[in-house]
């Protein structure tokens, strides 16, 4: 097994503002061959204006491109379609100048046009895309939003070549925005021809194209023979088989048939697979950016009062937890998982101690424990977790009943404020892109806190709230040091009044078959899961 | 017999409409928005509005219902929420592959439940009898994901003998369908055992015997036509289990049914392919009951339809 040491790496590369350091060429690589890869569940979509699950994030990212991009394997924003841009003095403008000769997988020139119609169509409301909110700081957005003009009047094409947009308000995370797959560049006449569907139907500038959908059993992607970026992909196709259980497609992988297993090693595997040194050597360890939590509700009594939210924090024994999904993960302390940029090194949390607990409690007049409902996803590992949760809560007097929905009426729940505690697994935050920003606004801000919001703590915190503000205005790339260092605050202050008891950041192990070559950070990409496409090769 | 189909077609459209309200109340008072999967994380309030609005659901349940037969009327089964395809579209491509293991599984369960039944009546109350009702009983019971990673595991990974799972050849139908096989012959069994000692105590097999025919004669031409009568009529049930109902033998195999299809939906709250799935494997349980109610007469001519 190999372990990537991407906490210290990803540290050192986003303290300063990570561009220029793009991708070395690996000398081993070739091009040729096809690979397997199997999930459990259907492909939703390929739209990359609806697609938002791990299974088709990376699938999309390898049919289409953005202005932006990540260098593979790294959290490191590069350029994409965009050969090079210009941000205004007062971070208000972004000019961005296209690559030129970039043709979409229909022959087409991808021109400036595209790129506004792209950003139009996704913040259209008649596209109903999840991601349109990411776009908000555009000037006219809400505008487009709302149905009152057609297309954001902060987009405008400038020639051909050149797209300007301007903002309503500074947005330090505007290029990771750009880097989403929601900000896809897409043509016109493909989605006019699709009729709605063009997930079924997809086109665009990627590294591959797609060859064959067939419904229910499997989508074939073969190489864009144009790419813009020269000798890629290295693998001439991609075979993506759906409908197959984790173990049957373990055992498929076993016998050579199967080259990635998209859904991972089965739980009830694993211990098996890291005992064989010839399997584990197959199996490539990495970071997420992943964080576990239970939320209290601020508003359900008793958890309005801080202490009991505190008791709760010392009462977990995280480190039992986390050998409950067989060691998959690390213990958190803070909201922001380790390799996130903005994470406060040093910061302990609240450690495991159930007598403090204890006196938290009895201090808020509950030194009889009290009783409440703690809500969960019914799917495995979250029961078995909770149950732990649960155990270690009557340590101090809590009693919690656990109530075990499907995902929908527990997001429902959380969502109604009618939940006193939620674990979160299975429903859990795993960043949109990496920057800290992404773990506050729905899940801990104001914002978020409202009827339907993901805030299911229902945490409110206007002093934090602006901060948060203050950080996202600094948009000048140089101020990135003093950003994260208000993030960093913000994070601190939340754990001060601590509205979630973070528990893991899960670890991501994918198994290869013995063919696969290629660095092992393509294998545990923080923004292409479970792999880079468009990187890997057949040795 | 036309009139008698008229009617019965009649109380099948019937019988789909009070499926189709019940399902639709059902997915009504779900404690579960759909429009916020839809969506996402990130959405406003007024986004999650828009999309309500754009999808109907901000209108009554007596309006969206209608809009749902209107559809319904002109064979439109609306569209997936989440994938944006017709929910006709994805129900048809997995059609074949459903119907397909529909047949094998049947097959394999009459099969194996009948010879079982059989076998147990003619030695009723010896060793053999109590061993196969005992083993009636245990496939029954049998968890489906045990008995199709058992199969798998010794007859693909260990035996080789046909693919670890995936659809296309009848090497690739032979392993789901003895698991469906094995799981519903029990039932089969026990009616089979119970159907063939009344037959066998009836007066005409003791002409039969009396005319001086063999015994296997007696059991195969005489008994056995008789007997499997009651016993086919179970299959009208069968028929709509096997359309989106066998999930789990679906996605230890890789098969490409509409049981997977319905289970995923059921995940994301994706409501025109639950109502989708729902309305076709009714419409296949009605089909098939009214086809075993039709056939009885040509099986036997002492049943009259009216």
């Amino acid at each position: 097994m190999k372990r990537l040491l991407a906490t210290t790496a990803l540290a050192l590369t986003l303290a300063a503002p990570a561009m220029a350091q793009d991708y070395v060429p690996d000398p081993a690589a070739k091009p040729g061959g096809t690979i397997t890869v199997t999930y459990k569940d259907d492909v939703a979509t390929l739209d990359p204006a609806i697609g938002y699950d791990w299974q088709n994030w990376s699938m999309i990212k390898s049919l289409f491109d953005g202005l932006m991009d990540y260098a593979p394997g790294t959290t490191d924003l590069r350029p994409g379609l965009a050969e090079s841009y210009e941000i205004s003095g007062d971070g208000m403008t972004f000019t961005f100048h296209l690559r030129p000769g970039v043709t979409f997988h229909n022959g087409r020139a991808m021109t400036a046009e595209d790129v506004k119609y792209s950003l139009d169509r996704v913040t259209d409301p008649a596209t109903q895309s999840p991601g349109a909110g990411f776009f908000a700081s555009i000037d006219g957005f809400d505008a487009a939003m709302s149905g009152a003009a057609t297309g954001l009047s902060g987009v405008a094409v400038l020639d051909p070549a050149t797209v300007r947009i301007t903002l309503s308000r500074p947005d330090a995370t505007f290029l990771h925005v750009m880097a989403l797959n929601f900000a896809s560049v897409v043509p016109r006449e493909a989605v006019e021809a699709a009729a709605g569907d063009f997930g079924k139907a997809p086109v665009g500038t990627g590294a591959f194209r797609l060859a064959e959908w067939t419904l229910g059993q499997r989508v074939v992607f073969e190489k864009n023979p144009a790419y813009w970026r020269e000798g890629l992909p290295y693998l001439d196709g991609v075979v993506f088989e759906v409908g197959q259980e984790p173990i049957v497609a373990l055992l498929r992988l076993q016998k050579g048939e199967v080259d990635v297993p998209g859904d991972g090693i089965p739980p009830a595997k694993f211990t098996e697979v890291m005992a064989d040194p010839a399997q584990a050597a197959r199996v490539v360890q990495g970071g997420q950016l992943h964080t576990g939590y239970i939320t209290l509700n601020v508003t359900i009594p008793p958890f309005d009062d801080v202490r009991v939210r505190k008791a709760v924090n010392m009462a977990i024994n995280k480190a039992r937890i986390t050998q409950i999904i067989n060691g998959r993960a690390v213990p958190a302390t803070q909201p922001l998982p380790p390799s996130m940029p903005g994470y406060t090194e040093g910061y302990a949390g609240y450690p495991f101690d159930m007598a403090a607990a204890k006196a938290l409690l009895a201090e808020a007049g509950l030194g009889d424990g009290f009783e409440t409902d703690l809500y969960v996803m019914n799917t495995d590992p979250n029961p078995r977790i909770a149950q732990a949760i649960q155990q270690d809560l009557a340590g101090v007097g809590i009693r919690a009943n656990i109530r075990s929905l499907a995902q929908a009426n527990v997001i429902e729940a959380g969502g109604a404020g009618t939940a006193p505690m939620i674990w979160s697994g299975g429903m859990a935050w795993i960043a949109d892109f990496p920057d800290p920003s992404n773990f506050y606004g729905p899940i801990l801000g104001c914002a978020g806190a409202v009827e339907g919001g993901w805030n299911w703590s229902k945490f409110c915190d206007e002093g934090l709230d602006a901060k948060a503000t203050e950080a996202d205005s600094l948009a000048d790339p140089a101020k990135a040091a003093e950003r994260l260092a208000l993030w960093s605050e913000v994070y601190v202050g939340v754990m001060e009044q601590a509205p979630w008891a973070p528990v893991f950041n899960e670890e991501r192990y994918t198994m290869k078959s013995e063919r696969m070559g290629g660095a092992d950070a393509l294998y545990v990409d923080p923004v292409s899961i479970p792999i880079n496409y468009d990187y890997v090769y057949v040795k | 017999m036309g009139a008698y189909l008229l009617r019965r077609l009649i109380a099948a459209a019937l019988i789909l409409l009070g499926v189709s309200f019940i399902t639709f109340v059902l997915l009504y008072v779900l404690p579960a928005d759909p429009v916020r999967q839809i969506a996402g994380r990130s959405a406003t309030p007024a986004t999650v509005e828009s999309i309500r609005q754009q999808l109907g659901l901000d209108q009554p349940f007596l309006v969206q219902y209608g809009r749902y037969l209107a559809g319904l009327a002109q064979g439109d089964l609306g569209r997936s929420y989440l994938q944006k395809t017709d929910v006709a579209t994805l129900i048809a491509a997995r059609l074949p592959a459903s119907l397909m293991l529909m047949a094998g599984g049947i097959l394999c369960e009459l099969a194996l439940g009948l010879s079982m039944g059989v076998i147990a009546a003619l030695s009723r109350g010896r060793f053999t009898d109590q061993a196969l009702m005992m083993a009636s009983f245990v496939t029954v019971s049998a968890p489906q994901f045990v008995v199709s990673l058992l199969l798998l595991y010794v007859f693909a990974v260990r035996l080789e003998w046909f693919p670890i799972g995936g659809y296309g050849t009848l090497a690739h139908l032979a392993l789901p369908a003895l698991t469906l096989g094995i799981l519903g012959s029990g039932w089969y069994a026990r009616m089979m055992r119970s159907s063939m000692i009344d037959v066998l105590r009836a007066d005409f097999i003791r002409t039969a015997r009396a005319k001086g025919l063999s015994r296997a004669r007696v059991v195969l031409r005489h008994a056995l036509p008789n007997a499997a009568l009651p016993v086919i009529a179970m299959i009208g049930i069968d028929i709509g289990v096997f359309m989106g109902g066998i999930v789990v033998v679906e996605s230890v195999f890789g098969w490409p049914g509409i049981g997977q299809l319905a289970w995923q939906a059921i995940q994301r709250v994706d409501i025109p392919i639950i109502m989708g799935v729902t309305l076709v494997s009714a419409c296949a349980i009605v089909a098939g009951n009214l086809l075993a109610d039709v056939i009885a007469p040509f099986i036997d001519p002492r049943i009259t339809l009216r």
